[in-house]
């Protein structure tokens, strides 16, 4: 019988972290994320090879998950909004040195130090990259406390798999919202099949040359091939790894495009507006980066409108525009700041949409 | 004929890309011999600094890493945690270290982590092209400080060995140079001892090397060994600054 137990969002994190094979944490305390590492420095020093580390910064933290991963490791961090901020430097190197990582952003309202309501406005520095230069992460985006688990062991295998890393976005309200998860059987976790290092920095031992990580490539000609492999990499992972989910959109005239906690306001203003018989469906991007741009275009050649709900001004708003190739109208219903709207916000919007 | 000097098995065959006279290559084999002196070059992973050190990596024969601007003692302990029976060490310079990697330096010391970190002091940025770092002397001149360090604005030089001295954890502290023969020696003998501490599980060793960058300091290398010997040696005096298990090991 596979466990089932009542957890917070956080926690699920976390356990997902031990679950996977992670065993090397490192973090700094911020609201409202404190809870995985609260749960990390409980756990990990009963486990054999745990390592809980309390870090000086957010920049030290990323920067020992970036020695942990370099020793071959499956390691991870977690912060919010400006602490990802912080991160961001060591992202880049991550990326440039091609090292698996898991990040996650539990967002809070920003700019500045902001608040410490939940919010989506990471978003374009979570999809865009964040640091500096060409590169991506893959970004998961829960909208529950189950998927908080799920997507978090999805994102330490792709990270392995792609030697990119994933970020698991995600914010207050599901940080610590408490949900009955389901842990898989041990043997169905898909990184039964550990993913061969030979690039790890474990010692020559005498026995091979030396293994170096490295994001400096002096000659313009050779870092650009080296950017260009990359991206040849992220194609795959689009092609591959690619998630989303949709609800009624089959006949829908309007389509709501939500990721995270606000799906599920929108998924409850889907309904309201169902009753007053508005065909409405919803699509919830699960990875942000890739984004589901294929689906999306599909849509538009039925729908009349689309509406935008999200924490921050628009900014997934903009990727559902190109992804739509601007064919259709996107509406925004939008709230920032640490404010989340209601169900009859959203159902406003609905009918402002179908209205045309 | 019998073989009177050799290149350590710890160096590769890379040329290096140091200005002549630049203490960086002296030091480099300094480390590169302790550690085949004490059989650890297949176990060490090294990580190389942002500075004119930053191509370390093409000249230790090990595992290495190339680490963001003053970061190195973070990544280094992520490593060191991660795999324990590895012997890890950093090589930074004073901008590296002292300027931007205060944090990352000052808490892997207060940690105590179990690894070893080799201070290039040149009291200058080299790579850059000769600014003002935290080490630079009072007067000296610099890209930054063109009227000589103003020591009303800028504060006083950062004495590394004397700050981390204050700490508890350390295990071993000691400020070396290597601009004599007697020196060298000296200092070869302090990067063994810290490799070894490390080897034993003794915790954080760090070695300040007070070192030469004619380049930068618009010398000659003879000159600017002449200036580390009247003018630096007077501040960063040199000697051991913490020594936990003093006696204890013969190096
Ligand atoms: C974040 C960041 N800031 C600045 C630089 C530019 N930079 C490259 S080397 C260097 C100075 C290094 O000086 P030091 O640590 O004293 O080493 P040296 O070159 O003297 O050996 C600086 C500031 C950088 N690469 N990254
Ligand atoms: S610039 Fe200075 S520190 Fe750098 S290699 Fe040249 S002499 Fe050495």
């Amino acid at each position: 019988m596979p466990e089932k137990v009542l957890m917070k969002g956080n926690e699920a994190i976390a356990e997902a972290a031990i679950r996977s094979g992670c065993r090397h944490y490192f973090g700094y305390p911020i609201t409202p994320q404190t809870e995985i590492a609260a749960y990390m420095a409980k756990r990990m020093p009963k486990l054999e090879d745990g390592c809980f580390l309390q870090a000086e910064s957010e920049i030290a933290a990323i920067n020992m998950v970036i020695g942990a991963s370099a020793a071959g490791k499956r390691a991870m961090t977690s912060s919010s909004s400006p602490g990802i901020a912080l991160k961001s430097e060591g992202l880049s190197y991550l990326a440039g040195c091609d090292l698996p990582a898991v990040v996650v952003n539990i967002q809070r309202g920003g700019p500045g130090l902001g608040g410490i309501q939940p919010s989506q406005a990471d978003y374009f520095q979570a999809t865009k990259g964040g640091g500096h230069g060409d590169y991506h992460m893959a970004v998961l985006a829960p909208s529950g406390v189950q998927e908080m688990f799920d997507l978090t062991c999805l994102a330490f295998d792709i990270a392995d798999r792609y030697r990119i890393t994933s970020m698991v976005l995600s914010d207050g309200i599901l940080g610590q919202m408490m949900e009955p998860v389901t842990f898989p059987e041990e043997e169905t976790l898909n990184n039964a099949v550990p993913v061969e290092k030979s690039w790890a920095l474990t010692g020559t031992h005498g026995l091979r040359p030396p293994n170096i990580v490295n994001s400096l490539l002096m000659d313009p000609l050779e870092l650009e091939r080296s950017v260009v492999e990359r991206f040849a990499r992220y194609g795959e992972i689009a092609a591959r790894e690619t998630r989303w989910e949709e609800m009624l959109t089959d006949d829908a005239d309007i389509v709501i495009a939500a990721y995270g906690a606000t799906a599920r306001i929108a998924a409850n203003a889907l309904q309201a507006a169902r009753a007053q018989g508005i065909k409405v469906g919803l699509l919830r991007p699960i990875t942000l980066w890739p984004f589901p741009k294929a689906p999306l275009l599909e849509l538009a050649q039925r729908a009349k409108a689309f509406v935008c709900v999200e924490l921050s001004m628009g900014q997934m708003a903009e990727d559902v525009e190109l992804a739509i190739r601007c064919q259709k109208p996107v509406l925004r219903c939008t709230r920032t700041g640490g404010v989340v709207p209601s169900p009859d916000e959203v159902l406003a919007k609905i009918l402002e949409a179908a209205k045309g | 004929m019998p073989i009177v000097f050799e290149k350590p098995q710890g160096l590769t065959n890379a040329p290096m890309h140091y200005c002549p006279g630049c203490t960086h290559g002296i030091v480099h084999r300094l480390a590169a011999q302790a550690l085949d002196d004490l059989n650890l070059t297949g176990q060490a992973v090294g990580v190389a600094p942002v500075g004119c050190a930053v191509f370390a990596y093409n000249y230790f024969n090990c595992d290495m890493i190339q680490a963001a601007h003053g970061r190195a003692p973070a990544v280094a302990t992520g490593l060191k945690r991660a795999n324990p029976e590895t012997i890890v060490f950093t090589y930074q310079g004073d901008g590296d270290l002292a300027a931007i990697g205060t944090a990352e330096t000052v808490q892997s010391a207060c940690r105590g982590e179990n690894i070893t970190i080799i201070f290039i002091n040149n009291a200058i940025y080299g790579m850059t092209g000769g600014q003002m770092a935290p080490t630079t002397l009072p007067g000296q001149i610099t890209q930054t400080s063109p009227y000589g360090r103003d020591v009303t604005k800028t504060g006083m030089p950062i004495k590394v060995c004397e700050l981390l001295a204050t700490l508890e954890a350390p295990a071993y502290i000691e400020r070396v140079s290597v601009d004599s023969v007697k020196n060298v020696r000296a200092a070869q003998k302090a990067i063994t001892k810290a490799f070894q501490y490390q080897a034993q599980g003794k915790g954080f060793s760090l070695i300040e090397v007070v070192s030469t960058c004619p380049t930068n300091w618009g010398m000659t290398p003879v000159q600017a060994l002449a200036w580390l010997r009247e003018h630096m040696l007077d501040y960063y005096k040199l000697g051991v600054y913490r020594d936990r298990y003093a006696g204890e090991v013969a190096a």
